[in-house]
């Protein structure tokens, strides 16, 4: 990378597109009219590039949302909702109910121990200590693990260690704890951003630590760890690598007193299987148009709070 | 409170201090709960991963070229996968970084403010599109347009080369927009007020001091497509052999995972962890670059 960089710089300083006499010590007028902004060969190929290359991302960004909107909507039947699944009528209805309980259970799991973490790094640690710099360290790791790392985790510990089995539990945990790094970090950002002052103008009035943290701080960064969480459930959504070897994938809906025990696959894992079935390639288009209408109302609810939460 | 206030009350007061105390533990409980995890699952790789290691034999299994775990004697070596995860993330950093950071530079220097509103969120939604979303338009429109131009059969390390490519685009945009919005405007300044242009003001002297910050992006987006799964399975071919041309299929770590653990038993399952071992360590080595980096960065 950077010998491209520098190579751009050669080309650029070979050109001499500003041919301004360095040993003189006194500048013409004809310099001076030289070096006023005027398009260049050098420049305008560094211009054009820019916008080629922002118009190729940005294209490929609509060709492809616009693609499978119109391979997809037009399948959308409603017999894709109806409750039960089966081989003839490959329903999605069950796999958006569990992608809900996964979702719901995951967060139940992740939320309070990120937001707690992050009152304990902003409101409690003091700088400098050892068990922060550990804290940030392996956050940072596990953002960084791929999926299926986590799967195969999944796999070795909530399945075959606490002996789970492939279950909607054993998805969940696996999940939260690839997006309790995501949590902690935006609730952390949420806390900090909260003013001192009104710490302060709570311990003035004689409330204690604890008090402060859960009625004035908490509160007032509540946004911007909403925020963080509803980031979560795009990724709790759109997951597939980390589910399959832990929760499994069971097309039905689990039921019964016990139905986390149970297996269940997600609209993620829903829409995987059935793309590589073959023969259920419309019915695949139409799970995509789900999947990337919910993860485009997800974004731009997130960021519609992010934005409120800075105002503030 | 005001009776408290009145007669200092000994016994809230200390049960006050109590609740305090215990609720300081549970933070500190919850927040080690990363470091908990980050243990675990090293643990939890290694002890089912290395022993199935050891029984291959470290050579074999890392240098080995044949991945045969049906045959009598089964062999197991991960050498293709290894190279099928670097050529496909050779490929797809060699597509998405030229086009991601001249996105960056286009974000940060020529967007107008109008559009910007607009388009920085659709680079985010980009980032949060599923990677199955991904896999299946690769497989619906990539494969094809491979198949048609180059011939074959279109899954191929150069389909999922460009996939991944695109997939690390909002990752390698962002970071590198990041690094150069914090480059001093005086850079920029200072380069106009010697006559340079806007561009050559933007390439020579904002762009080489976000330098470190671009490396980072490029860093974290080898992560992403090193660790990236459900896309490459469904567009790379998955024929665990070394990579032979940029137009065969090729199978990498994270696609030789998800395809046999379904099935597989003992020494085989063994290999399949210790294949996953093998990727996290890649993970490890990847971030702690991304971290130096991003120290670096800082400073």
């Amino acid at each position: 990378m950077r010998s491209k960089v520098k190579s751009i710089i050669n080309k650029l300083s070979g050109n001499k597109s500003c041919p301004v006499p360095s040993g003189s010590g006194e500048i013409s007028g004809e310099g001076i009219v030289c070096c006023r902004p005027r398009i260049k060969p050098g420049s305008l190929a560094l211009k054009s590039l820019v916008i080629i290359s922002a118009s190729l991302s940005f294209g490929m960004l609509v060709f492809l949302i616009g693609y499978i909107l119109a391979k997809g909507i037009p399948h959308l039947r409603l017999s894709l909702f109806s409750p039960v699944y089966s081989s003839e009528n490959v329903s999605m209805f069950p796999a958006i109910i569990n992608t809900l309980v996964i979702t719901l259970v995951s967060l139940v799991l992740s939320v309070p121990l990120g937001v707690f973490a992050a009152v304990f790094l902003v409101e409690y640690a003091g700088r400098g200590n050892r068990l922060v710099a550990l804290i940030r360290l392996t956050s940072e790791t596990l953002s960084g693990i791929p999926s299926i790392v986590y799967g195969l985790f999944g796999l070795l510990f909530f399945v075959a260690y606490l002996g789970w089995g492939f279950s909607i539990l054993a998805g969940s945990a696996t999940l939260a704890i690839m997006v309790l790094p995501l949590i902690m970090r935006t609730a952390e950002e949420a806390l900090k951003s909260v003013p001192d002052g009104y710490r302060e103008a709570s311990f003035g009035l004689g409330a204690g630590k604890l008090r402060t943290v859960f009625k004035i701080v908490l509160p007032s960064a509540v946004p911007g760890i909403l925020a963080g969480v509803i980031l979560g459930v795009g990724r709790i959504a759109g997951e597939t690598a980390a589910l399959i070897y832990t929760a499994g994938t069971v097309a039905g809906i689990p039921s019964g007193s016990n139905f986390l025990m149970d297996s269940g696959r997600t609209l993620s894992v829903h829409m995987y299987i059935l793309s590589g079935e073959g023969f259920n390639t419309n019915e695949a288009f139409a799970t995509a148009v789900v999947l990337l209408l919910l993860v485009l109302f997800i974004n731009t609810i997130s960021s519609v709070i992010a934005k409120k939460a800075a105002k503030i | 409170m005001d009776e408290n206030r009145k007669k200092p009350d000994k016994d809230g007061e200390a049960k006050r201090l109590a609740s305090e105390n215990i609720m300081k533990m549970v933070f500190m409980v919850a927040a080690s709960a990363s470091v908990v995890s980050v243990l675990l699952i090293c643990i939890f790789l290694f002890i089912n991963g290395f022993p199935a290691m050891y029984e291959i034999g470290i050579k074999d299994f890392l240098t080995g070229t044949l991945w045969a775990p049906g045959d009598v004697p089964a062999s197991y070596g991960i050498l293709p996968m290894i190279a099928g995860s670097l050529a496909v993330t050779t490929g797809a950093i060699l597509l998405g970084v030229p086009v991601g950071l001249l996105t960056a530079v286009f974000m940060s220097h020529y967007c107008p403010r109008k559009f910007y509103g607009f388009l920085k969120p659709a680079l985010e939604l980009l980032a949060g599109i599923p990677s199955v979303v991904y896999g299946f338009f690769g497989l619906m429109v990539l494969v094809p347009f491979i198949r048609n131009i180059f011939g074959g059969n279109g899954y191929s390390i150069l389909t999922a080369s460009l996939l991944l490519g695109i997939m690390i685009l909002p990752t390698i945009a962002g970071v590198s927009e990041a690094a150069l919005k914090a480059v001093p405007e005086q850079y920029y300044e200072g380069a106009l007020a010697l006559g340079a242009t806007h561009e050559r003001a933007v390439f020579t002297s904002v762009l080489p001091a976000a330098r470190s910050g671009i490396l980072a992006s490029v860093v974290l987006g080898t992560g992403r497509a090193v660790g990236e799964t459900m896309a490459v399975i469904m567009i790379a071919g998955n024929q665990a052999r070394m990579p032979v041309s940029i137009l065969k299929g090729v199978r990498t770590m994270t696609a030789n995972i998800v395809l046999e653990m379904g099935y597989a038993a003992d020494l085989h399952r063994g290999a399949l962890i210790a294949t996953g071992v093998v990727l996290f360590i890649f993970i490890l080595a990847i971030n702690i670059i991304f971290n130096m980096l991003g120290r670096k960065a800082a400073e």
